[in-house]
């Protein structure tokens, strides 16, 4: 077993990627994945990596950058968080509709307004629909492993679509947390040499991005659609070979006392950890409390949630980012509409919260818990609610 | 040419056969046509400088017509040529 250490979690990430051979990093620096920026940039400096490191002007020019240079053939790597990641919002669905193999690092973050610096999840929630694989990590060693993983997934010749992998911001970004960190022997091993499915080349002229008009575009839409919903099976063979080679398996849907739980919560993201103090709290006291906690965001694990959740008699999903004048938090219209068509499923709750960064206890889930369980003749079901916001 | 299905695009759309835009023919979006006269024609040139579609080409005589598989009927030559001697005429 390798040896644990201690690293704050986005030095750690730069480590990762430095293991990862890559050719370019396009990273514009923004709190609170500056850290991720500047210790790449170390590396490259330092010459410990052989890799471009494009200082950028903006988050629009990273996104430009790494789709450039994945397009020529490079593996290419940025981050970013917030603003910087809706500034390269109009880019994303073109990196994916290219297919380039392009991975980037979200510390996610608040996005204005008002200004706020701190974590909840409105920043990836808007990309949704971008087409990008969108998986999101708890701790350390998940975004490690997962910043490794990820270029593996991606440049996969079933897959070829970008990856996004999310790291709450400072929650787990600035924490110092003890992981195994791989070696670069064994990432070499397990990470082949990037195959592109085409390159710019001048002595092999093609055209990447190219304009289609309606006799295509529903097409080429249905194209990326199927591609993305194709890449689950490739994302399950990778983590099972990442478990063989690290001992450490990874699932679209992770479960904690799960299996004979009655109340059920869904978390996504380094509140996990959390959220199961608060089950086993629960559980001390004869509540037959459980917790799943989505990793894949994109393509979505309808089977997976089914499965996990049907036996359960109510649920409760927590959503870090409000949808405006919607339904309720965008995870909770997305269990709900898994849900729909099935005959045995929970009465499904929703929690808004953890918002602009606000600390969320132990206390908190357990409140939500209780909350649920005194609705015995379900008045709250399908509704949505700001978690202990001041009224 | 038989349109493709969704099965049948390359990965990312890719295309690999330079040149190939020549045969998206666009001069089926035209719904006006450039006419030259060729008694007002100066032979300056203005239009094909300012075709976008770089489809208006001199003849051996020295005076210029729009390559119709291609021109748009954008009317841009016809602003430009400040001789007046371009006309956009209706397609039938």
């Amino acid at each position: 077993m390798a040896k644990r250490i201690g690293m704050e979690v986005a030095v750690a990430v730069a480590e990762a990627v430095g293991l990862c051979d890559i050719d370019m990093a396009a990273v514009y620096p923004i709190t609170p994945q500056s850290h991720i920026a500047e210790h790449l940039s170390d590396l490259v400096a330092d010459g410990k990596i052989n890799a471009e490191f494009v200082t950028v002007e903006s988050e629009h020019s990273a996104m430009s950058a790494v789709i450039g240079a994945s397009g020529a053939g490079a593996r290419s790597y940025t981050a970013t968080s917030s603003q910087g990641l809706m500034y390269m919002h109009e880019l994303l669905p073109i990196a994916s509709a290219m297919r380039l193999p392009i991975t980037m690092a979200i510390a996610n973050r608040a996005v204005s307004g008002p200004l706020n610096i701190l974590n909840d999840h409105s920043d990836i929630m808007p990309q949704r629909d971008s087409g990008w694989i969108s998986i999101f990590v708890e701790n350390a060693q998940e975004a490690i492993d997962m910043s490794i993983i990820a270029f593996k997934i991606a440049e996969h010749k079933d897959v070829m679509l970008p990856v996004n992998i999310n790291i709450d911001g400072f929650q787990l970004t600035h924490m110092v947390e003890p992981f195994e960190m791989p070696t670069q022997e064994e990432v070499n091993k397990f990470l082949p040499p990037f195959v592109p499915h085409a390159t710019l080349h001048p002595a092999k002229p093609v055209t990447m991005g190219a304009f289609a008009m309606s006799d295509y575009f529903a097409e080429i839409m249905k194209a990326k659609n199927e591609a993305l919903k194709n890449s689950k099976k490739v994302i399950l063979e990778v983590w099972d070979e990442w478990e063989k080679m690290f001992g450490r398996g990874y699932k679209p849907v992770e479960t904690y006392m799960a299996e004979d739980a009655e109340v059920l919560m869904l978390t996504m993201g380094s509140m996990g950890e959390t959220a199961q103090m608060a089950i086993d709290e629960l559980r001390a006291k004869g509540v037959k409390a459980g917790l799943i906690k989505l990793r894949l965001w994109r393509p979505f694990p309808f089977e997976e949630i089914k499965a996990t959740i049907k036996n359960a008699k109510k649920l409760i999903v927590t959503d870090r980012a409000v949808s405006f004048g919607g339904p309720g938090g965008p995870v909770f219209s997305e269990i709900k509409s898994a849900l729909y068509a099935e005959t045995q499923r929970p009465a499904v709750y929703d929690y808004i919260y953890g918002l602009g960064g606000r600390d969320v206890p132990v206390s908190d889930f357990i409140g939500m818990f209780e909350r649920v369980l005194a609705d015995t003749d379900n008045k709250v079901v399908d509704t949505y609610e700001f978690w202990g916001v001041r009224e | 040419m038989a349109l493709k299905t969704w099965r049948e695009l390359p990965t990312g759309c890719v295309v690999f056969e330079p040149g190939s835009a020549s045969e998206y023919h666009t001069g089926s979006w035209r719904s006006q046509r450039p006419v030259w006269n060729n008694q007002k024609c100066i032979k300056c040139g203005i239009c094909y400088v300012y075709c976008p579609e770089g489809c208006v080409q001199q003849g051996e005589d020295g005076f210029f017509q729009a390559d119709m598989d291609y021109c748009k009927g954008c009317g841009i030559c016809a602003h430009e040529c400040w001789p007046r001697a371009i006309t956009m005429i209706e397609e039938g």
